[in-house]
């Protein structure tokens, strides 16, 4: 199929498939004929019917739409770019950012600043790092530049708070550490959503 | 008919149902605002109010609070006077008419001895009076919307016009046929003559049906809510209004349903009469729920119509069929 018959927008001369509808009644016992079918055909009632069997299938087979929002949340993609988090060695608990500065090189507004130190064992330690969620504009190329994954985005994507400070430091990205063992490793860009199996269907469109 | 010797009815006992009436209907009026939203909300598999006490129960706390301390906001080029009356109106008319409708069963409060009537007051052209009274009821968009200084009131109460002369037809020569049949105006009667025989239903669907839908227009129910449909008039009649007096609108509307809920029962339900094992009050209650939960269904199926088509319909297709109705009536009546 051509684009050709889509850039054609002289009216009349496309190939425009009519629905078979039925002429308007034109006497006045054709449309009391129209009245009286319509009136007696169920449709009505099949309205009442579709309603009522939705009502049970909310109540009683669990097919309710609602998410109680704020008690209740849905899953979110992989792929979704919300506050970052930074992430830990499992073994040894000890922050996995290296110091590179690649994340606030690579920052394209500019709002990742870092500064970093030698500690007392000549090792390179961050003594700052904070993002200015103002500027972010959750691009993810920090998370990608990361060479140690330690940088990635979670799933906290409710940033109304009374300070954006309240996000932004190392310590607040940072996974708590009496929670190591729930730390969720990033799948990164392209990752496929855990239930994408489901989610695949044939496409409705015949073309 | 001779009728069982009954107590004799004190002021004090129709004061006490007067004040049942209105506490009872005012309840569950507003109660009923709770109910539909349920009922929309699940037959959309919605959950509806939640958060407000156990599964929304106390929204209508929440609702009352915020109805009564909600500014009283009156516009500056209204007719004050009327504006202030009209949502009176609406309310008042739609109690005064449960007056004459039989609402709970008789019972004597014991100790004290006060025989309390079924209806507070039976008088003889019941039926009349309170289709009369709900008619009045309309007086309350009319004046409402002319009174606002507002061109979606105006417009809401031409529709009110319409509306009201479409169906007041409808209403009357629906309730014709079963009264002639009964040969009385009074709900008693009505219901002692469906005590043995079927129901009045049973006799004159094609009134029962009429009736049902002139029903819907009396109370402004979907189908026909055409005077405050918010998607064409914003509110209607009812666009200026804020707090309780707005409130009182809304409490007559569901009033006004208990009451159609309650004639349709009473004239063409059977009445609360006993039926099979279970009493009558229990029946005329589960009738009463009934007619209002098939208006809301009715709300969360059917689209609405447009004003020129609910005249049409009225006139050009209900009221001849009321009236070849009525005439069939008398025919059978006279054969028979
Ligand atoms: S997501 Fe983009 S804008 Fe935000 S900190 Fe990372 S690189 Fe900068
Ligand atoms: S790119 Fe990764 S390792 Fe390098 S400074 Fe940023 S967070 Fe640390």
């Amino acid at each position: 199929m051509s684009l050709e018959q889509f850039k054609n927008r002289n009216v009349g001369t496309q190939n425009y498939k009519k629905l078979d509808l039925e002429h308007s009644p034109t006497c006045g016992w054709c449309q009391f004929k129209q009245v009286v079918s319509r009136t007696f055909k169920p449709e009505l009632f099949v309205g009442l019917w579709v309603t009522l069997r939705e009502m049970g299938n909310a109540l009683f087979r669990g097919k309710m739409h609602t998410t109680q929002y704020p008690f209740e949340k849905l899953p979110i993609s992989p792929r979704y770019r919300a506050i970052h988090d930074m992430l830990r060695l499992l073994e040894s608990g000890h922050y996995r950012c290296i110091g590179c500065g690649l994340c606030e090189k690579i920052c394209i507004s500019n709002c990742i600043s870092m500064d970093t130190r030698y500690d007392e064992n000549q090792r390179k330690e961050v003594s700052e790092y904070t993002i200015n969620f103002g500027r972010c504009i959750f691009c993810g190329y920090c998370a990608e530049v990361c060479p140690e994954l330690a940088i990635v985005h979670g799933p906290r994507y409710e940033t109304a708070s009374e300070q954006r400070a309240s996000f932004s430091l190392f310590e607040d990205m940072l996974t708590p550490i009496d929670k190591l063992n729930l730390q969720q490793e990033y799948d990164g860009f392209g990752a496929i959503s855990s239930n994408a199996d489901e989610n695949i269907k044939k496409t409705p469109l015949a073309y | 008919m001779e009728a069982t010797i009954l107590p004799e009815v004190t002021a004090a006992g129709v004061i006490i149902k007067a004040v049942l009436i209105l506490a009872v209907i005012s309840a569950i009026a507003g109660f009923g605002t709770f109910i539909e939203r349920k009922i929309l909300a699940f037959m959309q598999r919605r959950l509806g109010p939640m958060h407000v006490g156990p599964h929304g129960l106390l929204q209508l706390a929440a609702d009352g609070i915020k109805l009564f301390t909600k500014e009283d906001i009156i516009p500056q080029h209204a007719n004050k006077v009327v504006f202030a009356v009209a949502p009176a109106i609406t309310a008042a008319t739609a109690f005064i008419a449960l007056a004459a409708v039989p609402v709970f069963p008789d019972f004597t409060i014991p100790f004290v001895d006060i025989y309390v009537p079924s209806i507070a007051s039976d008088i003889n052209v019941g039926i009349l009076f309170v289709l009369g009274m709900m008619a009045a009821g309309l007086y309350g968009p009319l004046l409402a919307g002319m009174a606002q200084a507002n061109k979606w009131g105006i417009i809401g109460s031409a529709r009110t016009a319409i509306q009201f002369l479409s169906y007041e037809v409808i209403t009357g020569l629906s309730i014709l046929a079963p009264i002639m049949m009964v040969g009385s105006l009074s709900f008693v009667d009505f219901n002692n003559y469906q005590t043995d025989g079927l129901w009045m239903v049973v006799y004159q669907p094609v009134a029962f049906v009429l009736f049902i839908i002139a029903g819907f227009a009396e109370t402004n129910r979907t189908p026909f809510d055409l005077l405050e449909h918010e998607a064409e008039v914003i509110s209607g009649y009812a666009t200026e209004y804020s707090g309780m007096r707005w409130g009182m609108f809304f409490i007559g509307e569901y009033a006004n349903m208990i009451t159609i809920g309650v004639i349709a029962a009473v004239v063409f339900l059977g009445g609360y009469n006993d039926f099979w094992i279970f009493p009558g009050w229990l029946m005329i209650i589960a009738k009463i729920a009934f007619s209002f939960f098939f208006m809301l269904w009715v709300r969360a199926a059917w689209p609405h119509v447009r004003p020129d088509q609910l005249m049409w319909l009225c006139w050009k297709v209900l009221m001849p069929l009321a009236v070849i109705n009525v005439i069939i009536t008398g025919i059978v009546m006279m054969l028979v």
